[in-house]
């Protein structure tokens, strides 16, 4: 039997204070977090645990909702219409959706960001790193209200014109403004490019360690861009555990492994029914077609290469059939 | 405390992944190896391992010295194995070799007419810039492995029934 239509939510629980964003309610306990929305005249709600929700919407709101599709889980998720967002709640979970009880609500992108900050900022406690691996950030994030860690989730995502390091661009990694080698890649070379320019050409000669830059990430599955050529962006990031959300592609992307080891869950992006597992080593190359929905899995800390391909138009190509889902034909 | 050993793949040493397809095409997953793909290449082809519509990522095997290379816009390379060498000169007339417009690595006929910009010495996980304008050249004196981020081009190979898994 489902909840009658209006309900009315306690302020607080457990110290933590409850949201609505549209016909959406969001509460947290000591360990879970409930999602509630409209469906056949009552409401219809989804549980999770606080530290898998919080480690997905710490994503949602680094990447501004990302390309495509943030699933939190098989449930609650939103998708990126570049300007405005969709929440949704079953939309793409065959069950939910076939039973009519799916919800979508669209919202200006700058609401839904605001609102989710507010949930983060409330919901996050003392000692708590959304973005940190399990063994860097232990279980504080379970219990009741215990402060806040506002320094963890006001990192942005870093912005890089054309490559870290060159004039005017975004900085390198280093001991001296707070990037200490993760312990996981303490055997990693910090030797940088020899660089020999010839006087004027300074500024113009650029190389750096991209190892010893991954190796100081102080994040985990947050991509942040190294080099931009036109719309294509290397973002390699830093990947241990799992990836808080399972991405649903609105364009075709491509993961090349530089170090150690992910296993990748892929999935149809409608439905969530399974279509391949890929394990990469280092040195695979792999794409992610455009029409799948996918998941990775890190048991050591390992450096992933994603490639994307930024060109405004992408998803409405895809939407229309222009591009097949799948990057070449052989 | 734990001690990690961080895994880098090299011409030497690789272990290629696995896919495990339960209802799809593995073509789809385009899914090669940049060592394999360079244990099995010429010097300096440049074999394409991803595409993105005009986008690619080249593996390169480096071993001795490249042709002189230039481009209309900035490529990028990183070094998954070996070391190399970058030599780099500053274009007089950039545009008679790759006019604006023109996609993807140009090869030069013979030497680059221009300053000489300087040198970059490469190792495992370094990343360069090979500006717009500028002509360069590879050394290598073993067989290394480079990844170019660049669009593709006329010498860009595409042989992806050779190279990914089926």
């Amino acid at each position: 039997m489902n909840a009658p239509a209006e309900i009315k939510l306690p302020e607080k629980i457990a110290g933590y204070k409850t949201f609505t964003l549209g016909e959406f309610t969001f509460s947290r306990d000591e360990y879970f977090v409930t999602v509630t929305w409209p469906a056949k005249g009552q409401r219809q709600s989804h549980t999770m645990s606080a530290d898998a929700f919080l480690r997905a919407i710490m994503r949602d709101v680094a990447w501004g909702f990302f390309y495509g599709l943030v699933n939190f889980d098989a449930v609650f998720g939103t998708r990126n219409l570049y300007g405005k967002v969709e929440l949704f709640a079953g939309r793409y979970n065959e069950a939910i959706h076939g039973a009519g009880l799916s919800y979508v609500e669209t919202f200006e992108s700058p609401k839904a960001m605001a609102k989710f900050k507010e949930i983060l900022s409330d919901w996050v406690n003392a000692g708590f790193d959304p973005f940190a691996a399990p063994a860097e950030t232990g279980n504080t994030v379970f219990g009741e209200k215990n402060g806040s860690n506002l320094e963890a989730i006001e990192r942005f995502r870093v912005a890089t014109k054309r490559m870290p390091g060159l004039e005017g661009d975004s900085p390198l990694r280093d001991d001296s403004n707070g990037f200490a080698v993760n312990r996981a890649f303490a055997d990693v070379s910090q030797e940088e490019p020899e660089i020999k320019a010839e006087r004027g050409f300074e500024k113009e000669l650029h190389a750096f360690n991209l190892f010893k830059y991954l190796s100081r990430s102080d994040v985990t599955w947050n991509p942040s861009v190294t080099s931009v050529c036109r719309q294509s962006l290397f973002c390699p990031t830093t990947e241990e555990y799992i990836l808080p959300i399972i991405h649903g592609n609105d364009r075709v992307e491509w993961f090349v492994q530089l170090s150690d080891e992910i296993t990748w869950e892929v999935s149809d992006r409608e439905t969530g029914r399974p279509r391949a597992r890929l394990t990469m080593k280092a040195g695979d190359v792999a794409a992610m077609p455009a029409d799948i929905r996918h998941q990775g899995f890190a048991k050591k800390r390992s450096m992933l290469l994603v490639w994307e391909n930024a060109t405004p138009d992408l998803p409405k190509r895809y939407e229309r059939g222009d591009l097949k889902p799948w990057p070449v034909d052989f | 405390m734990t001690t990690y050993h961080t895994e880098f793949g090299s011409l030497k040493q690789y272990a290629k992944g696995t896919m495990e397809i339960i209802n799809d095409n593995p073509k789809y997953y385009v899914y090669s190896n940049v060592f394999e793909v360079a244990s099995n290449a010429r010097p300096y082809e440049k074999i394409a391992v991803a595409k993105n519509l005009e986008y690619v990522i080249e593996t390169i095997r480096a071993e001795g010295a490249s042709p002189w290379m230039t481009c209309a816009h900035d490529e990028f390379c990183v070094l998954m194995d070996g070391e190399v060498e970058v030599e780099y000169v500053k274009l007089d007339k950039p545009e008679e070799v790759a006019p604006s417009g023109k996609d993807g690595t140009v090869q030069l006929k013979g030497e680059p007419k221009g300053k000489r910009m300087g040198t970059i010495r490469l190792k495992r996980g370094h990343q360069a810039l090979l500006p717009k304008g500028a002509a360069y050249r590879f050394n290598a004196k073993t067989p290394s492995v480079l990844l170019q981020q660049t669009i593709k081009g006329d010498l860009t190979i595409e042989k992806w029934g050779e190279i990914c898994m089926q």
